[in-house]
């Protein structure tokens, strides 16, 4: 593979996800209404039943909305992923994806550069979530929307190739809207994204909160909360890369030609 | 200028013996793809069963078989989207399954299904492959000025996909898959829901390319678009039925037309 060729690739392959992108203004328009949504009513309403008391990152008292920002971020990185690996499934059954995997490139390296355009989005939008949050009164330290890039990213690329992986085992798109209440929902409300997860051992749901501790996006609103407040989440930052790697494997394994999905699905790919 | 004779195995390697291709000793010496004993299977089910075959640079080669036949597994495991369970397939000397950049680099496919994204103009179509494919700036445009003025499309070519008619959409994905300048041409069942007109432009566009020598490997289950090829073989529950020049195989059949050889070969299950 020759570097020229691999960034033209990749050029292309950013190219058309976000003159997609572009074309499709509702998606940015709901990737924006969902969380401020949440911000702003369901924040509101929740304001005095959910007491946050002083948990690392933050110092002293802080106001509900400022709490869940990092969740919203995350809910904005877990939609777009979602929605990525829609996009394959619906390549795959128009066929673009064909035109894709016959390029002269290692399959591996296309899959990545169709990863990192979708992260590219996603990232895109997490930061106008972010001006919209201030402009909806919440505070975010300035120095935390530097620090908090990398591991934006870090999640976005984890729930991209998430997003791949299941891009894999979903055939048609029928079946996307089950994949996506079976993965989006549990994986967001079982995390710290609208509540810490003291809460939820206080509550005694031991079990819940098991689950929580596993769920990788946990780690990516955590990893991203920390960071947001100039922290470095080591051991949530290393399971999101962790999960990233292995998510994005199992994600290539799945479209290779010898395994996986191509194998199963038979002549009518 | 090492990058651009690497992009284009097509010129640099056509018409001429291939120096790579040395291991396969049923391998014709021009042969560009060259298919050596394959096989695959679902489950069950064998879709090939021992397929050979061979097409020589500057030929056009009609692959005849009716529906089912198994010429659908056939490209797809030319492309690379599937592997065969045992055999080999080169493409310009490169084995598709160890080298598949190098052997995908050297092939233009146009796909029986639709792959061209309607919304976007046929130069943005085009110029998303050409990247794909390692061809940027004016290289790319040149070139897609080139293959769009070849089949007539190139006032066309600021125009969104959407505003033009099916058979002109073939062209320009005819068009998208010689961007590159492969040297192997797969044109699988392309003429499906074309009108007889457009059917015929397309097909001889494709013929015209044996002048440049590039190896055409025509799949359809329509025999008057077979009877223009250098050769036809024909392919029927997996198997190579007969292959050779269309007038050979009327011959040895003893039917009055192609089609009534092809029907006779196949125990009349066309379609």
């Amino acid at each position: 593979m020759r570097l020229p060729h691999a960034w033209l690739a990749l050029q292309a392959i950013t190219g058309r996800e976000v003159v997609k992108f572009v074309r499709q203004g509702g998606r940015f328009a709901s990737a924006l209404v969902r969380p401020l949504l949440w911000l702003v009513v369901f924040a509101a309403g929740f304001q005095n039943v959910f007491g946050v008391s002083i948990i690392p990152p933050y110092e002293s008292y802080i106001p509900y909305q400022e709490y869940i920002v990092p969740g919203l971020l995350g809910m904005v990185l877990l939609f777009n992923g979602m929605q990525s690996s829609l996009a394959m499934v619906y390549d795959r059954e128009m066929g673009m994806m064909r035109l894709l995997l016959t390029a002269p490139l290692p399959r591996a390296y296309l899959l990545f550069a169709k990863l990192l355009a979708g992260t590219l989005l996603s990232v895109l939008q997490t930061y106008v979530f972010l001006v919209v949050a201030v402009l909806f009164g919440v505070a975010v330290p300035w120095s935390g929307w530097l620090y908090a890039l990398p591991v934006i990213v870090l999640a976005g690329m984890m729930l991209g190739a998430l997003g791949l992986l299941l891009s894999v085992q979903v055939r048609q798109l029928e079946n996307f809207a089950g994949t996506m209440n079976f993965v989006i929902f549990p994986m967001f409300f079982i995390s710290p994204a609208l509540y810490p997860l003291w809460k939820l051992e206080e509550s005694g749901a031991t079990i819940v909160f098991q689950i929580a501790r596993w769920n990788p996006f946990t780690h990516a609103v955590e990893a991203i909360r920390f960071a947001l407040y100039g922290q470095f989440a080591a051991a949530s930052t290393g399971i999101v890369v962790v999960s990233l790697i292995a998510f994005f494997m199992v994600a290539v394994h799945g479209y290779d030609p010898q395994r996986g999905m191509l194998k199963r699905t038979g002549p009518v790919a | 200028m090492s990058e651009a004779i690497d992009a284009t195995p097509g010129t640099a390697q056509r018409g001429t013996g291939d120096d790579r291709d040395v291991s396969g000793a049923a391998s014709p010496v021009n042969a560009l793809l060259h298919l050596d004993d394959v096989r695959k299977s679902y489950g069950m089910r064998e879709a090939l069963c021992g397929v050979s075959l061979a097409v020589q640079s500057g030929e056009f080669v009609a692959l005849l078989g009716p529906n089912g036949a198994g010429k659908s597994t056939l490209f797809q495991l030319l492309t690379g989207l599937f592997n065969a369970d045992t055999g080999r397939i080169r493409v310009c000397g490169h084995d598709i399954r160890r080298d598949p950049a190098r052997a995908l680099a050297g092939i233009g496919v146009v796909f029986q299904q639709t792959t061209v994204d309607l919304d976007l103009s046929v130069f943005t179509n085009l110029g998303f492959h050409a990247r794909l494919h390692g061809i940027g700036g004016r290289r790319a445009r040149e070139r897609i000025d080139e293959n769009l003025r070849r089949v007539g499309l190139a006032d066309r070519a600021k125009d969104p996909v959407r505003a033009l008619s099916g058979g002109n959409r073939r062209k320009v994905e005819l068009a998208r898959a010689l961007v590159h300048e492969p040297a192997v041409l797969l044109m699988d069942e392309a003429t499906v829901g074309l009108d007889p007109a457009s059917r015929r432009q397309l097909l001889d566009e494709v013929l015209a390319l044996r002048d440049r020598g590039v190896a055409v490997l025509w799949a359809t289950h329509l025999v008057d678009e077979a009877e223009a090829a250098d050769r036809v073989i024909v392919l029927h529950h997996g198997r190579i039925l007969a292959e050779g020049h269309p007038d050979a195989l009327v011959r040895s059949t003893g039917a009055p037309t192609l089609a009534e050889a092809f029907l006779k070969l196949t125990g009349g299950s066309q379609g």
